[in-house]
Order: C-alpha cells, then sequence, then structure tokens
C-alpha cells in the first residue's frame, strides 16, 4: 500500500482536489482509502462516503492537531493495510502556521490556494516548505499575473518541490497528479522506526494539560512571554 | 550548476552581488541577512540558538539545499532567457474520444500569432484538451493524445518547471485579489520574472491597456478597485507583454469596456498562440481555424470560409448598433427605431 499525506490550511481545497484525484486512480483500478484528521468537527468524511470512498475520521478536540496525527498514524495505516488498499490517503488541515506533519520518505502534499495571498508562502513553516508537491487551486478566479507571482512565491520557499496548478472545481491537473502519486515500488507495511520530517510544534504548558485560569501563577511548563518593549 | 561547497563560505554581501536575485530569496523565506552582509552563509546560520532556530522552524541543512537549488534553477532560468526559448509551433497528434473511437485528424499543428477557437458544449472536453497541451500528453493521458513542440517531441520541464508553464490562461471568473495599486501590481509581477527593464515594461503595459479600455488608467487605483473593462484590459496587456507562456487560452471575453478585436491583435502581436473556447460568433470568426470538440475527442477542425469572413464584417456592423443601443440606454435615452438602421 502506498501512504500519501496531503495537509493545507482550512477550505485550500484538499478534498476537492483528492476527490479528483481518487477519480482517476480509481479508472486505473487502484483500491483507495482516505482518513480525514480535523480539529473540531468536519463534514468530509460525508463527500468521500458519498464517492463510494471508505473513510475513516479523527477529531483531535483540545489537542494539536499533528500531535493527534503522529500518535494515530500507525493505526490508520494498519486500517488501510488490513482494508487491502493500493493507496491510503490521510487528510489533515494545518491548523497553525508551525504546522509539521509529513513523515520521511512518506509522500507529502501540501494544498494551498491563489486567494491566500502572496505573503501567505513566507508563512507557512515545514507543512509548505518539506512538502514533495505543492498544489495551488483555485487559479480560475484570480488573474494570470497573480497565479505566476504566487507560483514563483512558493518556488522560492520550496524550490525542491514539484509545484502544481489544480482546479478543484472541474479537476483539471488531477489526472496529472495522479499519475505521480502511485509507485509500485514504495509499499509501507508499518510505519515503525520513521521519523517525522521536521519537529511539530512544542506543547506542554499548563493550558495544554486544561487550565482555563488565566494569570502568571497559574501558567507552568513551557510559557514564553511577549517582550512588549520590543518594536 | 553550484553545489553547497561554491557558497557556504562567501561573505553574504558578495554572494548577493554574483546572484542579485538572492536578495528577494532570503526576503521571501523571512530570513533577515540585514546584520550580517559582511559574514559568511555558515556564519550567519550559526547565529540563530536552538530556541530560535525551533520558533523560526529553521532547518539549516534544508535551508541550504533549498538555496542551493534556487540558485542552479534560477542560474539555468537566466541561461534558457538568453538563448530564445521560443516556441514556433505546437501540434496535437490525435487519440481517441470517451468511447475509445479514434479522432478524426491525423495532426493539428498551430503556429505562433494563429488564434484557433474552441467549441463544443460544456463538458464535451475541453478542459482535457488544454490540461493535455499544458501536460505537454505523451500518449500517457485519458485522451491517448500527444503533443510535439516545434515539431518535436517536448522537454519534461514544461511539466513541471514552475517559471516555465506552457498555457496561460484569461477567463470571465478571474478578478484581482491583491491589496496593490496598477503600478505596484506590475512591478511585482515584472520582478518576478526577474526583469531587468521593468519601468519601461511597466509602461509598455500601461499603454497597452489604455488602449485596450478607452478609459484612461490612474497608476494609484488599487487593482481591486478598477471597472470591469479596466480589469479585463490590464489581465490583457499583462498576459501579452509579461507572461512567459507562449499559449494563451481565452474562455470568452466579455462585450462590454474592451475593444476585443484589438484584445486579440495585441495577443498576436505579441507572438502568443492564441486558443479561444467561445460560441461568440464575432470572437469565433476572428479565428483561423475552430476545433469542433464531441464526446471528450475533436470532431472536426474547420478552416474559417469567406463567406464567413465576409459575415463577420456584417456582423461586427450589428454589435455596433446594439453597442450604441447599450450606452444610449445607460444615457438615459429614449430609443427609437432609426438607431437599428444602418449608418
Ligand atoms: N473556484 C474554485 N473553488 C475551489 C477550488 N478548489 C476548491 N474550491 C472550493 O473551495 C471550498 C473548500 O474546498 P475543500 O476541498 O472543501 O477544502 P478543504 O481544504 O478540504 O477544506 P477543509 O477540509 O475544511 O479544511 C469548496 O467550496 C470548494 O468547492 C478551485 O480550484 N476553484
Ligand atoms: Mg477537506
Amino acid at each position: 500500500m502506498n501512504l500519501i499525506t496531503v495537509s493545507g490550511p482550512p477550505s485550500s481545497g484538499k478534498t476537492s482536489v483528492i476527490l479528483k484525484t481518487i477519480d482517476s486512480m480509481k479508472t486505473r483500478g487502484l483500491k483507495v482509502g482516505v482518513v480525514k484528521f480535523d480539529c473540531l468537527s468536519t463534514d468530509d468524511d460525508i463527500l468521500y462516503e458519498k464517492a463510494g470512498i471508505p473513510v475513516r475520521k479523527g477529531l483531535s478536540g483540545a489537542l494539536c492537531p499533528d500531535h493527534y496525527f503522529v500518535s494515530n498514524i500507525e493505526e490508520v495505516t494498519e486500517w488501510g493495510l488490513s482494508n487491502g488498499f493500493d493507496v491510503l490517503i490521510t487528510e489533515s488541515a494545518g491548523l497553525c502556521n508551525r504546522c509539521s506533519p509529513y513523515i520521511k520518505d512518506i509522500k507529502a502534499i501540501c494544498v494551498i490556494d491563489n486567494l491566500s495571498g502572496i505573503n501567505t508562502p513566507k508563512k507557512i513553516g515545514p507543512m509548505l516548505k518539506t512538502a514533495d508537491i505543492v498544489v495551488i487551486t483555485k487559479g480560475d478566479i484570480v488573474s494570470q499575473a497573480e497565479r505566476e507571482v504566487f507560483s514563483s512565491k512558493v518556488n522560492t520557499v520550496n524550490p525542491g518541490a514539484i509545484i502544481m496548478n489544480i482546479n478543484g472545481l472541474t479537476g483539471q491537473g488531477a489526472y496529472e497528479l495522479s499519475t505521480l502519486l502511485y509507485d509500485e515500488e514504495k509499499h509501507v507495511t508499518d510505519l515503525k522506526g520513521k521519523q517525522l520530517r521536521f519537529s511539530m510544534p512544542a506543547a506542554l504548558c499548563s493550558y495544554c494539560l486544561g487550565e482555563t485560569r488565566i494569570g502568571e501563577s497559574y501558567q507552568m511548563g513551557n510559557v514564553r512571554k511577549i517582550d512588549m518593549e520590543k518594536k | 550548476m553550484i553545489n553547497s561547497k561554491d557558497i557556504i563560505n562567501v561573505v553574504l554581501a558578495d554572494l548577493i552581488e554574483k546572484y542579485p536575485f538572492l536578495d528577494s530569496y532570503f526576503n521571501d523565506n523571512d530570513l533577515d541577512i540585514s546584520n550580517y552582509m559582511q559574514n559568511t552563509l555558515t556564519e550567519f546560520f550559526s547565529h540563530f540558538d536552538e530556541e530560535e532556530k525551533e520558533d523560526k522552524a529553521f532547518d539549516e541543512e534544508q535551508t541550504l539545499k533549498n538555496l542551493v537549488e534556487y540558485t542552479n534553477q534560477m542560474i539555468e532560468f537566466l541561461g534558457i532567457e538568453e538563448d530564445g526559448n521560443t516556441i514556433n509551433s505546437i501540434t496535437i497528434v490525435s487519440g481517441t474520444n470517451k468511447s475509445g473511437d479514434e479522432e478524426k485528424f491525423a495532426e493539428l499543428k498551430i503556429h505562433k500569432s494563429e488564434i484557433v477557437c474552441i467549441v463544443g458544449p460544456t463538458g464535451s472536453g475541453k478542459s482535457r484538451l488544454l490540461a493535455d497541451i499544458e501536460w505537454t500528453a505523451q500518449k500517457d493521458t485519458p485522451t491517448k493524445r500527444s503533443i510535439k513542440i516545434n515539431d518535436e517531441k517536448p522537454d519534461m520541464k514544461w511539466r513541471f518547471s514552475s517559471s516555465n508553464k506552457l498555457v496561460a490562461q484569461l477567463s470571465q471568473n478571474m478578478n484581482f485579489v491583491m491589496d496593490l495599486t496598477v503600478m505596484e501590481f506590475l512591478t511585482l509581477h515584472a520582478k518576478s520574472r526577474l526583469i531587468e527593464n521593468v519601468d519601461d515594461l511597466v509602461s509598455k503595459i500601461i499603454d497597452a491597456a489604455n488602449n485596450l479600455a478607452g478609459e484612461k488608467f490612474d497608476l494609484d487605483t488599487p487593482i481591486t478597485s478598477l471597472s470591469g473593462g479596466q480589469s479585463r484590459a490590464l489581465m490583457i496587456a499583462d498576459t501579452a507583454i509579461l507572461s512567459s507562456s507562449p499559449i494563451i487560452l481565452i474562455d470568452e471575453i466579455e462585450n462590454a469596456g474592451i475593444d476585443r478585436k484589438k484584445a486579440l491583435a495585441l495577443l498576436v502581436g505579441e507572438e502568443k498562440i492564441v486558443l479561444m473556447a467561445t460560441h461568440d460568433p464575432i470572437l469565433a470568426l476572428m479565428g483561423d481555424r475552430r476545433i469542433v470538440i464531441k464526446n471528450g475527442g475533436i470532431d472536426k477542425v474547420i478552416e474559417t470560409t469567406d463567406e464567413e469572413r465576409k459575415m463577420l464584417v456584417e456582423l461586427e456592423k450589428m454589435d455596433n448598433v446594439i453597442q450604441n443601443l447599450r450606452s444610449k440606454l445607460r444615457g438615459g435615452d429614449i430609443l427609437n427605431k432609426n438607431m437599428i438602421k444602418e449608418k
């Protein structure tokens, strides 16, 4: 089974792109499943189900979605293997710009959209910078010039990535993406011993553990203060 | 080609003098080198302490790898620009339609400065045709078509390079979304293409856009507040003059606030190959040929006939009448039958 991790800011077009890409994979006889990670709620599972794609979802709730992802990815992989998928795709929303959900040797795709603004590529960390493929969506509603500038900004922060423009509505470009995703040689059997591409955002302050009260005496562990003097 | 050894011990000021594009590279990667211009790259990297590295999600190895990769891409890109990277023709070699039947043409060769229209119902396969061209298909897409450039099998760079895209697109739904003025916007686009004579080019684009829109542009207007006709004109002028892509796909051009004939002339004058998806008879007959798409395949390729060209003259007159009525309505006039008579 090939494992593919797809990540990107909320509403950037991940589900649309994955659905269109799976359409193309299915015509080649590949069996594909999806696991969707989100924070509080998601209806993506309904969309996948409607398209006849086996799907599971995991909601991280109060936990950092990245940490939740990495603590569950083994079980997710086992689910995929036991269902006999050729390809298992995980979709996770990168909720903070410091997100870093990718694993070494596992194909990583970042989906961002042309509407997010030209400074966005600079602001997104490892989620964009360490992806193998960057998919840019919503090119149908911005000008040619803005598309060109946006993809050149993406190229500057991740020059090694393959950058593809895909229209999530019509699927233009999704067939092409699908040809880059399945690799006969790249089967995973388990993830033990594999490593993250980059460390995840740090946690472990008292608020991580459920503290709700405001005030210095309640703040413990990994806490840092803004320097209000510095401009 | 350079490798990391060639740059790690170079003083940043010298590095930027040699590769000026790295200045914006550091900026776009949120690396502030302003206080380290007299230091080497290694020294600059080592000034981050562990906590800063963690906060900025900075990884020295990755950053260096990217820097080398980017520099090599730019060296190659600038080299290509000098050698000339001109496309004289693209050729579509036939494949099959959705039912698997052979398409009814052998090869379709389109030259630069040519306008070819694409007609057919929505969902008939226009997007697929475009995608085949953009991907320089080699019998490896669902239609089994292949694409040749200058009569030869194309270089794979057209598939994957972010700065060498084959097809630029202009469509009705497109809007400007950036918070920039006309001037800032054009300058930014020119800079992203590493163009040297930015000012000349910007004024060339403005002249062209003014010529298309009729209303004069104010360079300090935010691009998001331009009128419909002005945005369209600016998009077309910018794409014609500044886009690196040799092929332009146009998805209808609204018949309002812009001179469509001049717009096509501008694109053709810049030696673009123009593909136009349209069912507007005036636009369709401006093309040299038209491709009819049915059931996912190219069903016919029709040369615009002499009779059709003569009709175009009549159609343009009819169009003028309607445009005229439109502006009368806008001005609050009452219409009368004489206004329909030809002048
Ligand atoms: N115009 C346009 N709209 C798009 C495109 N891709 C996606 N959309 C729309 O953008 C919205 C969000 O798309 P989704 O695919 O749900 O995005 P997502 O990244 O999966 O969102 P979350 O999973 O909720 O984070 C939907 O309304 C899509 O129809 C595109 O290329 N063009
Ligand atoms: Mg989604």
